[in-house]
């Protein structure tokens, strides 16, 4: 079982509060398919892909953030067991989706730096620890389930 | 870049040791706390090595050649470990940046550094 720190949980917690879904969504999931362009692959049935412009205006990009962030709530509020709170997740992800797990962790990155644009200084090097810690806890749970 | 080299070098850094603990195992022989010394002039080495790459982006290889052997056969640290320190240098960018870091100049950077690192794991084997 992950432990965390009463600091950890106040630094996760803090960077959530901060987070405009819609915004940090959008662009989160923008980055990823504008920096590494393979993943578009996962996404064909949102149209217009093709260039940064044209993800950056894509509609079904923004309201996919909000469900990403979303799902990530849910990683936040069951802290203490993200892997059971993910196995159906994974489940999905792995069957349905079909999506190489070496990708959730593109994406986590992407959001780890729209998180460091908005925050600025005040995402310091102890608070982007215990954030990764988190996204890497919640990358392992969404793998689990590949077989 | 360069006038705040030392200062983007340093905090790269101390994202990666802080984030990746792991990663100080290759820095036993250096003082790698917050402010010290030794951390901003490591930190400035690496920022203006990457700058000199920038300088001459088409011939990275022959550039780097020299930096590219001492990796290989001095430092042998994990190639996996350059991925984290490039990350991490994009995180402390973004941080400075605010939305000036955009998606376009994301993507560009991230390609830099596969590249240079790319170069400098050429000899490893």
């Amino acid at each position: 079982m992950v432990e965390w720190t009463a600091e950890e949980r106040a630094a996760i917690q803090g960077v959530f509060n901060k987070l405009d879904y819609e915004s940090v969504g959008r662009e989160s999931l923008t980055r990823c398919l504008v920096v590494y362009p393979w993943t578009r692959r996962y996404f064909g049935g949102f149209g217009n892909l093709f260039n940064a412009e044209a993800i950056m205006a894509n509609p079904k990009v923004a309201a996919h953030g909000i469900v990403v962030l979303q799902g990530l709530e849910k990683a936040l509020k069951n802290m203490d067991d993200i892997k059971n709170t993910y196995a159906s997740l994974s489940e999905f992800h792995s069957v349905k989706l079909q999506v190489d797990p070496v990708n959730f962790q593109l994406l986590s990155d992407c959001l780890t730096v729209v998180i460091a644009t908005r925050l600025r200084t005040e995402f310091t090097p102890d608070i982007q620890a215990a954030w990764q810690k988190f996204l890497a806890v919640v990358v392992s749970a969404l793998s689990r389930q590949y077989h | 870049m360069l006038p705040v080299a030392e200062e983007i070098g340093s905090e790269a850094l101390l994202r990666m040791f802080t984030t990746f603990p792991k990663t100080k195992t290759y820095f036993s022989h250096l003082d790698i706390s917050a402010r010290s010394e030794h951390l901003r002039c490591h930190g400035k080495k690496i920022v203006e090595a990457l700058a000199e790459g920038a300088r001459n982006i088409s011939t990275l290889t022959t550039t780097l050649a020299p930096l590219s052997r001492f990796h290989a056969y001095q430092l042998r640290i994990h190639p996996t470990n350059f991925k984290l320190f490039n990350h991490c240098i994009i995180v402390t960018l973004a941080c400075h940046m605010g939305d000036n870091f955009t998606p376009v100049a994301h993507a560009a950077i991230d390609k830099f550094l596969s590249a240079f690192s790319a170069v400098l794991a050429e000899k490893f084997r």
